[in-house]
């Protein structure tokens, strides 16, 4: 799929544990100010795709790639880029509600703070919260522990707190699996309110949901020989009612996964 | 269970009830057993009761003669000289001084070091240090009081003529890092027991290891730290060795880690070493000082164990 | 739409990085103090030792004369006092441990107190733990101040180490594999005795080993119940008196002839030299069986 002028891009990106080649020539386009799901079976490299966007693969000491992932035309994996600059500019929620054992208020300003932000901590914080539709909620209860919120409100915390460093993508490793479906139902809307201004990579093993907020979707696939490889990608209504390759219909018909 | 009951007709069903009571041959060794286990635990248990109430009965019987009032809070400690004077705070002051001295040494050595075995060392860098680092925690706290008085004050002296032979210095950094191991094993337990997930957290939002390290996994882990310290400090007090050998034996009410001084421990070793006959008041004291330091040692004990249990966050 | 601007976020990345560089040198020197340390007593202590210790150091008694000094007795008197607190502390410590992790429900009060306690009582100072001894075994049950007294003095010392370790082993054995014995109609005792105890062995020989290299080391427990100096004779029963090798070595450590202090760093590496043997033996025996049982 061609797209005029991309937010992200990979090309033929490869990514090895080790030895084992987990993401396989995954040659993609993401599309600015859209939400763009990644779907597929359980082990095929969604997740390994998506931490590759932020460089969180660096973490994982046996992890190496090859190829290029690119950021408004850089490539992030260039020798002068440092992963930490580039997860200032590409947040990122993860799949289960991970807030820091602080209070409301401390877990949104850590962004803002470690990065010497030198404005109106307290509107920061308040803004955070509204967009990440929290605000109401927890506005009595700033300086509380966030663990002591639900596992849908610290979810939306933790969008709150990638929000607070305004950041240019969010990723989202399937941000509701952990969540009961009215919380998931909150930060869906949540998700559709933000593509106005964010560029979003969201991945799902819920197909309901990818057809539900995602605007463009890429269908991953493990088979014998390689491991997360795309099989198909292009625009959600598309995919989800009438895909071009069999695999992507056997997948989203149930058959298999 | 007999083989032939096993290996018998298929065809006869069992007579009479199905469900025998085990008989008491069988019984009785159960019970045996399980009495003697009981005894065992009582053990321990008698092991509590035996240390305090043969403290508390020297002690009162000290106390009858001593006024506890002076006891806590004289400063002057020469009970084996002709003009007894019972002050302990002068013992307090020399256990106190090579504790916190200690700490000094201790914690920041260990929190680094537990910082970089947790935060920072590849997996086999952190599995040779370890157990190296765990030898220090493993030798026997003589061998530290050897290497106190004749290598460290040696040392010390060079650099200061102002420090004498016996001083609190030289034992406080030897026992800093005997007692190092503890505050940085119990420490990177601690930090390793923080989810990644936070760690994720944090490297996503842009941190740097640094701030990773210090902004969210120490403050996570800050409950075992403190405990880790708590305990680390109590152990301080309670060591005899280091401080007997190399601290000196004069009660002294002071802060100066230059002069000689006498912890509560050293004391004890002091009058058990010499030849102060059994029942009288001077062998008493060792009782006494006993008592309040097995009472300080227990609260520090407590303190860490209510740390722990108060402040840890539950991950789910 | 950054909330920082390029140029100030830049300028603080640089001195971010360089922070954190420097923060990671001084954990590795941090760590690298610890490590030189011990490596400065073990050199310190090779250097000043290595030369005293050989056969006569080992099979002669104290003396007056410094080059003529040996540690027979105090070796001696270390092994019969070890052996008896080795035996004490393993059957208290395993049928504590057994009773309670095996006998006792998780959420038993008694049980909980006696935890507690046990975890208390490792952190009492050692020196409490010989006063306990001087005014029980010593003058309490009149065994004077005999190797008898001494061992029993180290076990209650070394017994919350055990207990710990041997707990420890006994809850990582799967509840299934009682649970199958159970089934089967097996007694209590059967299941610990023929499945539990066999898996959790290692792990209790661990903890043991543990205890003893503690005990090994233990000075002032018994300084105060004591333990000779200067001894011209082995003890040949457990109600005779006794030394032991640390007290010789805090004996010599004291006095000012250099002599003296060259034999405490010759005994400290007997000591040190035991202590290695009997870790080494328990990862040699734990490896043993590890491997015995994956196969």
């Amino acid at each position: 799929m061609q797209v005029a002028d991309p937010i992200l891009q990979t090309k033929n990106l490869n990514v090895y544990y080790a030895d084992k080649r987990v993401v396989t020539d995954v040659t993609l386009d993401i599309v600015r100010n859209r939400i763009t799901a990644i779907i597929g079976p359980s082990g095929c490299g969604k997740s390994t795709l998506l931490r590759c966007f932020n460089r969180m693969n660096d973490l994982i000491p046996t992890a190496r790639i090859s190829g290029q992932v690119l950021f408004e035309g850089q490539d992030l994996y260039a020798p002068s880029v440092d992963p930490t600059e580039i997860r200032y500019q590409i947040g990122m929620v993860f799949q289960r509600p991970n807030p820091f054992p602080k209070s409301v208020f401390d877990n949104v300003a850590f962004g803002p703070r470690i990065n010497g932000f030198k404005g109106n901590i307290d509107e920061l914080v308040e803004q955070s919260l509204h967009r990440a539709a929290l605000w109401d909620e927890v506005k009595d209860r700033l300086n509380s522990s966030a663990l002591a919120l639900s596992g849908g409100q610290q979810q939306r915390l933790c969008i709150a707190r990638a929000l607070a460093v305004q950041p240019r993508v969010i990723l989202m490793d399937e941000p509701c699996s952990a969540l009961d479906p009215i919380a998931t139902l909150a930060i869906e809307e949540l998700m559709r309110e933000l593509s106005e201004e964010y560029s979003i990579v969201i991945v799902t093993h819920n197909m309901q949901q990818a057809a539900r907020v995602s605007h463009f979707t890429a269908f991953l696939m493990a088979d014998d020989t390689r491991i997360g490889h795309v099989v198909e990608y292009g625009e959600s209504r598309q995919i989800f009612t009438n895909p071009q390759d069999e695999r992507t219909e056997a997948y989203i018909t149930g058959r298999f996964g | 269970m007999a083989r032939d009951e096993l290996t018998g007709s298929r065809a006869a069903p069992p007579q009479g009830n199905l469900f025998r009571r085990r008989s008491w041959q069988q019984l009785l060794p159960e019970r045996i057993i399980k009495i003697t286990l009981i005894l065992c635990t009582s053990i321990s248990i008698l092991t509590t009761v035996g240390i305090v109430s043969v403290l508390l009965f020297e002690a009162v019987q000290f106390f009858g003669d001593v006024s506890i009032f002076k006891f806590l809070t004289g400063t002057k400690w020469t009970p084996l000289f002709t003009s007894q004077q019972f002050g302990v705070l002068a013992l307090v002051a020399g256990t106190m001084l090579t504790a916190v001295g200690a700490m000094v040494v201790a914690l920041p050595l260990g929190l680094l070091s537990a910082i970089y075995l947790s935060e920072y060392a590849p997996d086999p860098v952190r599995r040779t240090l370890k157990p190296v680092l765990e030898v220090l925690a493993g030798i026997p706290t003589v061998v530290y009081g050897y290497f106190a008085l004749l290598f460290i004050t040696p040392l010390l002296r060079g650099l200061s003529e102002d420090i004498a032979v016996f001083n609190a210095l030289s034992a406080s950094i030897v026992m800093g890092i005997m007692i190092l191991p503890m505050v940085s094993s119990l420490s990177e337990d601690a930090m390793r027991s923080v989810p990644r997930s936070l760690r994720e957290a944090a490297y996503a939002l842009g941190s740097t290891k640094l701030e990773v390290s210090t902004r969210v996994v120490v403050p996570a882990a800050l409950s075992g730290i403190m405990a880790a310290f708590i305990l680390a400090a109590s152990r301080a007090v309670g060591e005899t060795m280091i401080v007997a050998i190399a601290a000196g034996q004069n009660p002294t009410f002071t802060l100066n880690p230059l002069v000689p001084i006498e912890t509560m421990t050293a004391y004890i070793v002091q009058v058990s070493q010499g030849d102060t006959p059994n029942g009288t008041l001077e062998f008493r004291t060792i009782f006494a000082v006993a008592l309040l330091l097995f009472a300080i040692t227990l609260l520090m004990n407590l303190l860490s164990q209510y740390v722990v249990r108060r402040f840890q966050e539950e991950y789910e | 739409m950054a909330i920082i601007s390029s140029g100030d976020f830049s300028r603080r990345m640089n001195r971010r990085k360089w922070q954190g560089r420097a923060f990671h040198a001084l954990c590795l020197l941090a760590i690298s103090v610890a490590l030189g340390m011990l490596a400065v007593l073990l050199v310190y202590i090779g250097v000043k030792g290595a030369s005293g210790v050989d056969w006569d150091f080992l099979t002669s008694f104290a003396s007056r004369h410094p080059d003529q000094a040996g540690i027979k007795a105090a070796l001696l008197g270390t092994i019969y006092v070890i052996s008896i607190t080795s035996v004490v502390a393993f059957t208290l410590g395993v049928g504590t441990a057994i009773y309670l992790e095996e006998y006792t429900a998780r959420n038993n009060r008694l049980a909980r107190l006696a935890k507690l306690n046990i975890a208390n009582l490792a952190g009492v100072p050692s020196i409490v733990y010989g006063l306990l001894g001087l005014a029980i075994f010593v003058r309490g049950m009149h065994m004077g101040q005999s190797v008898l007294a001494g061992g029993f003095t180290l076990a209650l010392l070394v017994l919350p180490i055990i207990i710990v370790a041997a707990g420890e082993a006994l809850r990582a054995v799967p509840a299934s594999t009682r649970e199958g014995a159970f089934a089967l109609g097996a007694t209590r005792w059967q299941v610990i005795w023929n499945l539990v105890l066999p898996q959790a062995f290692p792990g209790i020989l661990t903890g043991v080993i543990l205890a003893v290299s503690r005990a090994i080391g233990e000075t002032a427990p018994l300084i105060v119940i004591g333990a000779l100096t200067f001894v011209p004779f082995t003890p040949d029963s457990p109600f005779s008196r006794f030394s032991a090798l640390p007290i010789q070595i805090f004996n010599w450590t004291a006095r000012p002839q250099a002599g003296f202090q060259e034999a405490a760093a010759a005994g400290i590496i007997v000591l040190l030299v035991a202590l290695l043997v009997l870790n080494a033996g328990a990862v040699f025996l734990r490896n043993k069986f590890q491997n015995r049982d994956g196969g």
